[in-house]
C-alpha cells in the first residue's frame, strides 16, 4: 500500500512535469535543437517566429549568422510602426533548392496576415549541418542608415474654412474640388468584371476622392454597385493623377450593357509632404517565378512613413489602362532610405503591357 | 413659426371651421365688409364695416389667423404685424351670419438679396464659367415679384471692372460670364436699390503651358528644376500643384511626383549611365532631356 502511493505520486509528478514541458514549448525546442533535416530546421525556426519566441529562434540560428538579436527581431517583427509590426506569421512553406551533406539552401515563403490583407515574404536561407542537427544561417538584414542631418522642408499644406452654418441662404461657400475620370476600361477577368481607369484632380486644391461604378443591364436597371476601396489614391493633390480599379466578383461581362461612373470629391485639409520617389522600376520575375513590377521607394522627407502602398497602372500600346495592381510595403519608409517593393502582374497582362506608372499612398502616424 | 402636433391639429380645426364659414356667406343677414384690393406687406390699414352691434372678425392669412371681437359700423384697424407675409388673405365677419372678402398682400420694396455666385474657384480664360443669380426679398423676406433692376458689378484684382444689369422676373435674375485672363480674387457685387451683397470668386491658373525643366548634373546625380510653372496666360500655377518627373535609364524607370514650391518643382535623381528624362503636370507634357553616359 505504502509503495503503491509512492509509485502513484511519482508517476503523477512525471506526467505533470512532462505536460508543463510540452506546454512551455519544450517539444518545439527539442525539435529545433534536434532538427535532423534542413526542412525541420527551417520549419522549427518558423514555428518560433510564429509564436513570437524571438529569443529562442535567435538561439537556434547557426553561430555563423552575421546578425545580432536586435537586428533579427527588427527583421522578422518589424519596427517604426511599419505594417510588419501589425502582422503575424500565418504560414510558412519550405522547399529545398539544393542540399548536400553539410549544407542546404532552402526557400521559405512566409505568409503574413495583416489588417490590410496577406503579405508574402520569400527568402532563400542557407542551412548548415552542425554535428547531429541542422541550423539556419540568418543573413544580416540590409538596414540602411543615413547620417544624422537636417532635412529642410518647405512645409506646404491646405486648411479649409467652411461656411458658417448660421449664415443665411445664399451665403458664400467654397466648392468641392473638380475631378475628372480621364480614362475608363471595363475588362473581363476569371469570375469577375473589372473596371479600370485613371482620375485626375483638375483643381488647385486637394481632393479626397471616391470612385464608384454601377454596372447596368440592357434595360438600364443596375446589376451591382461597387467602389474602388483601397485600389485608388484617395487624397489627390492638384493635377495629380491616380489609377483606380473596381472589382465586381461573380458578374459576367455579357450581362453588362453599360457602366455608370461616379467620382465624388471632397475638399479636405491636406499636406504636400512627404514626397516619395519610386526609383529603378523594372519588370521582373520573383522567387516564385511570378511576373512582378519591382522597384525601390525613397522617402524624401525628414519624417518616417509608417505604411506605404504602391499602386501601379499598366498600359497597352494604345495607351489604354489594361490593369491596376497594388501592394503594401511591410517596412516603414525611413527618411532617405531605399525600400524595395514588388507588385504582382497577371501573366496575360505582362505579355501585353507596354508601359506602366507607379504612385505611392502613405500613412504616417505623426502627420495623421 | 413652429407648432407642435396638437397645435397643428387645433390650427387645422380652426381653418376647417373658417372654411365652413366661408362657404356659407349670406346664410342669414350679414354685416358688410369693405377691404382694399391690395395691401403692401407690413402696412397697417383699416376695413370699414356696416351694421350695428358686436361681431366676430377673422383674418386668415398665409402664415397666421387673427380673431377679434369688433363693433359693427366702425372701421377695423389691421396692424402692420398682421400682414407681414405676402399672399392672399381672407377677412370674415360673423354676426352671427358670416360674410367674407379677400385681398392680396404684396411684397414691400426690396430690402434683402440672396446672391448665389458659382463656382467659388474658376480657371482663367474660361468662357461662360461663372453663374450669378440674385433673389430679391423685402424686409419680411417675401419674394418681391414685381420687376426690380439688379446691378452686377464685377471688380477683378487687376484690370478694369465692369457692370451688367438684370431685371428680376418672378423675383430672380441671373447672368453668365467668362473668367478673365488673370488669376486672383474677383469681387462680384449685386445691388438693388440701396441693398448690396458681395461675393468673391477666385480665378486660378489653368493647365500648365510651355512646361520646361533644366538639369544640373554633379557626379552621379542630376538635379532637375522646372522654370516657373505657368499657364498659357502667364499665371503661375499655385504651390502644391503636382509635377511628375520620369527618368528612364538602364536601371529601369524612376518617377517622382513632387509639388511646386515657390513656383518651381525640383527633384534629384541618381544616374546610372545614359538617361532619358521627361516632365509633366497633369495632362500637360513638358520638354524631354537626354543625358549622356559620361555622368
Amino acid at each position: 500500500m505504502k509503495w503503491g502511493l509512492v509509485t502513484f505520486l511519482g508517476i503523477a509528478t512525471a506526467l505533470l512535469v512532462g505536460f508543463a514541458w510540452v506546454q512551455s514549448g519544450g517539444l518545439k525546442q527539442h525539435a529545433m535543437f534536434s532538427a535532423v533535416t534542413p526542412e525541420e530546421a527551417v520549419q522549427a525556426l518558423m514555428s518560433q517566429i510564429q509564436a513570437h519566441n524571438y529569443q529562442q529562434a535567435y538561439a537556434s540560428l547557426d553561430p555563423s549568422s552575421d546578425t545580432d538579436l536586435a537586428s533579427f527581431i527588427r527583421d522578422v517583427a518589424g519596427s517604426d510602426g511599419s505594417l510588419r509590426t501589425y502582422s503575424s506569421l500565418q504560414a510558412a512553406e519550405v522547399s529545398p533548392l539544393h542540399a548536400d551533406g553539410d549544407q542546404a539552401l532552402m526557400r521559405v515563403r512566409m505568409n503574413w496576415s495583416s489588417a490590410l490583407g496577406s503579405l508574402d515574404d520569400v527568402r532563400d536561407l542557407r542551412v548548415l549541418h552542425d554535428g547531429s542537427v541542422w541550423r539556419v544561417v540568418w543573413p544580416k538584414p540590409p538596414f540602411s542608415t543615413v547620417p544624422p542631418q537636417v532635412v529642410s522642408v518647405n512645409y506646404l499644406r491646405w486648411d479649409v474654412i467652411g461656411r458658417n452654418t448660421s449664415q443665411t441662404w445664399g451665403a458664400q461657400d467654397v466648392d468641392s474640388p473638380k475631378v475628372r475620370i480621364t480614362s475608363m476600361n471595363a475588362i473581363s477577368r476569371p469570375g469577375r468584371v473589372v473596371i479600370l481607369g485613371e482620375v485626375e484632380n483638375e483643381d488647385t486644391v486637394p481632393a479626397y476622392l471616391n470612385v464608384n461604378a454601377t454596372l447596368l443591364k440592357a434595360d438600364g436597371s443596375p446589376i451591382e454597385e461597387e467602389g474602388s476601396f483601397d485600389l485608388i489614391s484617395h487624397v489627390l493633390l492638384p493635377k495629380q493623377v491616380s489609377p483606380f480599379r473596381i472589382d465586381f466578383p461573380g458578374v459576367r461581362m455579357d450581362a453588362v450593357k453599360s457602366v455608370r461612373m461616379d467620382a465624388r470629391a471632397l475638399l479636405v485639409p491636406a499636406s504636400a509632404d512627404p514626397v516619395i520617389a519610386v526609383s529603378d522600376q523594372a519588370l521582373s520575375k520573383d522567387g516564385l517565378n511570378r511576373n512582378v513590377l519591382k522597384g525601390e521607394l525613397v522617402n524624401q522627407s525628414g519624417r518616417p512613413v509608417n505604411i506605404a502602398q504602391v499602386l501601379a497602372a499598366y498600359y497597352d500600346n494604345s495607351g489604354k489602362v489594361i490593369w491596376v495592381s497594388d501592394g503594401y510595403v511591410d517596412q516603414a519608409l525611413m527618411p532617405q532610405v531605399l525600400v524595395p517593393f514588388a507588385v504582382d502582374i497577371p501573366d496575360d497582362i505582362a505579355g501585353r503591357l507596354k508601359t506602366y506608372r507607379v504612385i505611392v499612398n502613405h500613412y504616417s502616424r505623426l502627420s495623421n | 413659426m413652429q407648432r407642435t402636433i396638437p397645435g397643428h391639429f387645433a390650427f387645422c380645426k380652426r381653418i376647417a371651421g373658417l372654411a365652413l364659414l366661408c362657404v356659407l356667406p349670406g346664410w342669414a343677414w350679414a354685416a358688410e365688409l369693405h377691404v382694399p384690393a391690395t395691401v403692401e406687406a407690413g402696412q397697417g390699414f383699416s376695413i370699414s364695416t356696416a351694421g350695428s352691434g358686436q361681431a366676430i372678425f377673422y383674418l386668415v392669412g398665409p402664415d397666421h389667423v387673427l380673431k377679434r371681437t369688433v363693433s359693427l359700423g366702425n372701421d377695423l384697424q389691421i396692424q402692420a404685424s398682421d400682414v407681414r407675409a405676402a399672399g392672399r388673405y381672407q377677412a370674415i365677419l360673423c354676426d352671427p351670419a358670416c360674410t367674407s372678402a379677400t385681398f392680396e398682400v404684396t411684397a414691400a420694396p426690396p430690402a434683402h438679396l440672396s446672391f448665389f455666385l458659382h463656382p467659388s474657384r474658376v480657371p482663367v480664360s474660361t468662357p461662360d464659367s461663372i453663374d450669378a443669380a440674385a433673389f430679391v426679398f423685402d424686409r419680411y423676406f417675401n419674394l418681391v415679384l414685381t420687376p426690380a433692376a439688379v446691378d452686377f458689378r464685377i471688380t477683378p484684382a487687376s484690370g478694369a471692372g465692369f457692370s451688367r444689369q438684370g431685371v428680376t422676373r418672378d423675383g430672380v435674375t441671373w447672368m453668365h460670364m467668362g473668367s478673365t485672363l488673370h488669376e486672383g480674387p474677383v469681387q462680384v457685387t449685386a445691388t438693388v436699390g440701396n441693398v448690396e451683397e458681395k461675393r468673391v470668386i477666385q480665378q486660378v491658373a489653368a493647365e500648365a503651358c510651355g512646361l520646361r525643366m533644366k538639369a544640373l548634373t554633379s557626379a552621379n546625380t542630376v538635379t532637375l528644376e522646372t522654370d516657373p510653372v505657368r499657364d498659357c496666360s502667364g499665371n503661375a500655377l499655385p504651390d502644391g500643384t503636382v509635377v511628375s518627373f520620369t527618368k528612364v535609364d538602364k536601371a529601369g524607370k524612376s518617377t517622382v511626383d513632387t509639388p511646386i514650391k515657390k513656383g518651381i518643382a525640383r527633384v534629384q535623381f541618381s544616374l546610372h549611365g545614359p538617361a532619358q528624362i521627361s516632365v509633366a503636370c497633369g495632362v500637360a507634357l513638358g520638354n524631354e532631356l537626354a543625358l549622356n553616359g559620361k555622368l
